[in-house]
């Protein structure tokens, strides 16, 4: 029996009343790698950050090596041993290889406040060596490539003699061969009895990396054990495999025959290839992809905030000025941006300056530009009152006051006063509760019936598949299917979103058979 | 492929750790600490400030009161309330304009050759303007009765200019506005103290230096032009597309772009609005100085910038007002002209003037954070 490193002991976590993590409970063994997976926004990183000290858990505890263990910051997970390796990097890519890996405890000349330059030196050269690393200590991190950056990131973890590592996707930016070569230092790392927790939407990675599996599910453990139980296409559907239950609105709408958006052989390098895709009138087409899949790049092309190299986009047959989003609105285009709090709202600014802002010029006489804004507040009245949106005072109040749920119907209001011919929508009910969402899709029904065209991305298949007539899934930067409704099914969108082939291969049917 | 298509998703949990730190429980208060807060956080904080300021010193100084000190206030305010509106368009959008100060000494150059009816031979002929523009007649237009609407319009155009040149490096180079206005300070107010050899252009027209005359006792000239101007602004600030579009590109660039506020437009506008105001003020200035003046407004930036923060203007952008400026501008001056009736030198004056900027700024800080514990 392998010694338990560390435990999670029904830890939950709930973000403004909504659950992030639901009584959870597992445990990591001493020199074993313990994989992590689970949709987007399954509570995969509020997890980590839980054992990072970045958040602290609501209820539940967490035992290091036997003792009951809660980090206030990072600092203090960071001293007892536990090292997180992020998504992003957090090198200091102005300072070099050494400077990064001793930043937090510089060796000193004796006790002076001058840095001992050669032992800094030495121990990061150690350090680098063990990870097969030949690069200088001396060389700046911004000439480093991201493979080898990543590698840095691993030494100044280990450099602190952390036993736990966390390693929260850390393939994304490596080409084929680093990747490899982290896994074989990885393995290394295990082999020399250190515990490592491995967070990746790569499953064919987990698969042939990690010891034991976790998999999460709405904030939930719904499994575990060792890898050998888990193919790759039981994990999917044990991430996936939820009910849907009366949590969407019935969809009465059809789409209409005359094409609104249609986008052609649209490419940028390294972000979409050939990407063709047509939304009708009435019609919700839905994009499901993994995170960095091209879909909200395709997103930012289409409305005009990012550029693109090839292809052509088409409004109601007229083509779209590139990179023009005034003339994208003009022509009838709205988009509902994933990120609301940056680029969707003025967080500081009433919620009437908010819905006002992109129509604007409707309601300012042509002459004196001067703002109609006895009209503009009456209209911007009846939008609010017909999104529902909970508020005290239109005119006074901040938007930064209200839910979540409340700031997603402002940024829906402010286009909606603009009476778009097409919706693009990313990832409109993220981060906002159920009762919210609901009425978001409420939302959009309405519009469909009344002939919008919706371009609806989401990283919940649930959703998509309830509130679509098409699913386009995409996977690296290219559309990889086109689901018609009928074909719906989650388990095949999300074998496409992994890249994993439609069809079983025969030793997967041999264990699907089994277990039925 | 991949490694290419990386995207940055913003940190889930950091926002929730920020509010979670925020005090949450709200403290009882005692009913004198309520309204001292109230008189806090009021629009009008500045204006009762001075009210107060004024009534502590008139029993210290009764000349305070004395028309001809009265007229002097007003004389010194009009200028420096047009100049500090323009100042206040480009920090609603987080930017800033050291340059007005260099348009201000062009635009006084450029107007007085324009509008001269003599110079000097003895201090001109070694400007590169003399025997051109410059000659022992005049000016281009001297003695000429379009002398005085077309020297304003040239003082009004070397404002739009060098404004348009700031805002277009700064929106369509993305510029650091620090820098541009920075490097068009130097280089305008050099070049007007080159062009004249750093002599004072005299013998502007009658009708000119009217502008700034007082006609009964305290209307002027360039008071009205003042008081209309700040109408103006207020309107265009409060009520027009531009005023709605400067708030939002100040508070929020990207959004207000996906939003199609066209950015750029409304940047090159705001630092054309600076420039413009910048020469409105040089128009006021030269003609109570009655001479055009290479070296005019060099002192003026501190008094600027600082009556737009003691009037709570914030460097930060997305906020201010009209009102705000013209209460840090009486402030100031209240300030400034007390002090001098006190007989302090300059250093003392400006060490004042720079300590009470630091306490507006403070104050700034500690009403933001009342504000944000209210929510």
């Amino acid at each position: 029996m392998a010694e338990v490193v560390f435990a999670y002991k029904n830890i939950t976590k709930r973000f403004f009343g909504v659950h992030a993590l639901k009584d959870v409970s597992f445990e990591l063994e001493r020199g074993r790698i313990l994989g992590l997976v689970g949709e987007n926004g399954a509570g995969k990183s509020t997890l980590m950050n839980i054992l990072g000290g970045v958040l602290q858990p609501d209820e539940g505890q967490m035992i290091l090596r036997g003792a009951p263990f809660a980090p206030k910051n990072p600092l203090e997970a960071s001293s007892a041993g536990i090292e997180f390796i992020h998504q992003e990097l957090n090198l200091f890519t102005n300072l070099s290889v050494s400077e990064n890996i001793s930043i937090s405890r510089f060796p000193c000349l004796g006790s002076s406040p001058l840095i001992n330059k050669k032992k800094m030196r030495e121990s990061c050269k150690k350090l680098l060596k063990s990870l097969n690393l030949d690069i200088s200590p001396n060389i700046l991190v911004e000439n480093l490539s991201p493979g080898e950056r990543q590698l840095v990131e691993i030494a100044k973890a280990l450099s602190t003699n952390a036993d736990i590592l966390l390693f929260d996707e850390p393939t994304t930016s490596l080409t084929a061969k680093e990747t490899e070569h982290l896994f074989s230092i990885m393995r290394s790392l295990r082999d020399e009895g250190k515990s490592i927790i491995y967070i990746s939407h790569i499953l064919g990675d987990v698969k042939s990396l990690v010891d034991d599996i976790v998999v999460l599910r709405d904030g939930q453990v719904i499994c575990g054990g060792p890898i050998e139980d888990f193919p790759i296409h039981r994990m999917i559907n044990l991430m996936v495999g939820r009910e849907i239950s009366n949590v969407f609105p019935e969809r009465h709408s059809h789409a209409k025959d005359r094409v609104i958006l249609e986008a052609k052989h649209v490419s940028e390098t390294g972000i979409v290839r050939d990407v063709n895709i047509t939304v009708r009138e009435g019609e919700i087409v839905g994009m499901f992809g993994l995170m960095g899949s091209g879909r909200t790049e395709f997103a930012r092309m289409l409305f005009g905030v990012d550029p693109y190299k090839e292809g052509s986009i088409t409004v109601c047959t007229e083509p779209l000025p590139k990179r023009n989003p005034q003339q994208s609105i003009k022509r009838g285009l709205a988009f509902i941006t994933e990120n609301r709090r940056e680029e969707g709202l003025l967080m500081d600014y009433p919620i009437l300056e908010n819905i006002g802002l992109v129509s604007l010029p409707d309601f300012s006489s042509r002459m004196t530009r001067m703002v109609d804004s006895k009209r503009l507040f009456k209209q911007a009245n009846e939008i609010a009152t017909s999104l529902r949106l909970k508020c005290n005072d239109l005119k006074n109040q901040k938007v930064k006051s209200l839910s979540g749920g409340n700031q997603q119907k402002v940024v829906i209001g402010k286009w909606l006063l603009k009476h778009p011919s097409m919706l693009i929508m990313d990832e409109p009910t993220r981060g906002i509760d159920v009762g919210a969402k609901y009425e978001v899709y409420l939302i959009m029904e309405q519009l469909a019936k009344e002939g919008t065209g919706i371009l609806f991305i989401s990283s919940e298949v649930e959703e998509l598949m309830a509130m679509c007539d098409r699913i386009v899934v995409w996977s690296q930067g290219e559309v990889m299917h086109e689901f018609e409704k009928s074909d719906f099914s989650q388990e095949r969108i999300m074998r496409i979103a992994f890249r994993q082939s439609l069809e079983y291969s025969e030793e997967e049917k041999a264990v699907v058979n089994g277990q039925d | 492929m991949k490694q290419t298509l990386v995207r940055k998703e913003p940190e889930k949990g950091s926002s929730a750790v920020q509010e979670a730190g925020m005090p949450q429980g709200r403290l009882l208060l005692s009913p004198q600490v309520n309204v001292a807060k109230r008189i806090l956080m009021s629009e009008y904080f500045v204006l009762y400030l001075t009210i107060l300021y004024i009534l502590i010193l008139t029993p210290i100084i009764p000349r305070l009161w004395h028309p001809m000190n009265i007229r002097n206030i007003l004389s010194n305010m009009w200028p420096l309330l047009v100049v500090a509106i323009g100042q206040t368009f480009v920090l609603i959008l987080a930017g800033i304009d050291l340059s007005q100060t260099s348009v201000m000494a062009m635009s006084s150059v450029v107007g007085a050759v324009v509008m001269t009816s003599s110079a000097d031979p003895i201090l001109f002929t070694k400007s590169p303007l003399w025997g051109v523009f410059l000659t022992e007649q005049g000016g281009l237009l001297g003695g000429s009765p379009w002398a005085l609407p077309v020297g304003i319009l040239a003082m009004l155009a070397v404002g739009l200019i060098i404004g348009f040149l700031n805002g277009f490096s700064v929106a369509y180079f993305r510029m650091p506005p620090f820098i541009v206005t920075l490097v068009s300070m130097m280089l305008f107010s050099a070049m007007a103290i080159f062009l004249t050899k750093s002599e004072n252009i005299r013998y502007l027209p009658e009708a000119y230096l009217r502008i700034s005359k007082s006609w009964f006792s305290v209307i002027s000239g360039a008071m009205i032009i003042a008081i209309i101007l700040a109408i103006v602004a207020h309107i265009l600030l409060t009520r027009t597309l531009f005023g709605k579009r400067l708030y939002a590109v100040g508070i929020n660039t990207t959004a207000s772009q996906i939003s199609g506020v066209p950015a750029r437009r409304t940047i090159i506008t705001a630092y054309m609005v600076s420039g413009l105001c910048a020469s409105i003020a040089a128009v006021l200035y030269s003609s109570r100085l009655e001479m055009g003046r290479p070296t005019l407004g060099s002192t003026l930036f501190i008094d600027i910038v600082g009556a737009n923060i003691i009037g709570g203007i914030s460097l930060a952008g997305g906020k201010g007002k009209i009102t705000w400026t013209i209460f840090g501008v009486f402030f100031f001056i209240i300030l400034a002209n007390s002090l001098n009736m006190l007989n302090l030198s300059f250093y003392i004056i400006d060490m004042v003037k720079g300590s009470v900027i630091l306490i507006a700024a403070l104050l700034d800080v500690a009403r933001n954070r009342i504000r944000k514990a209210q929510m």
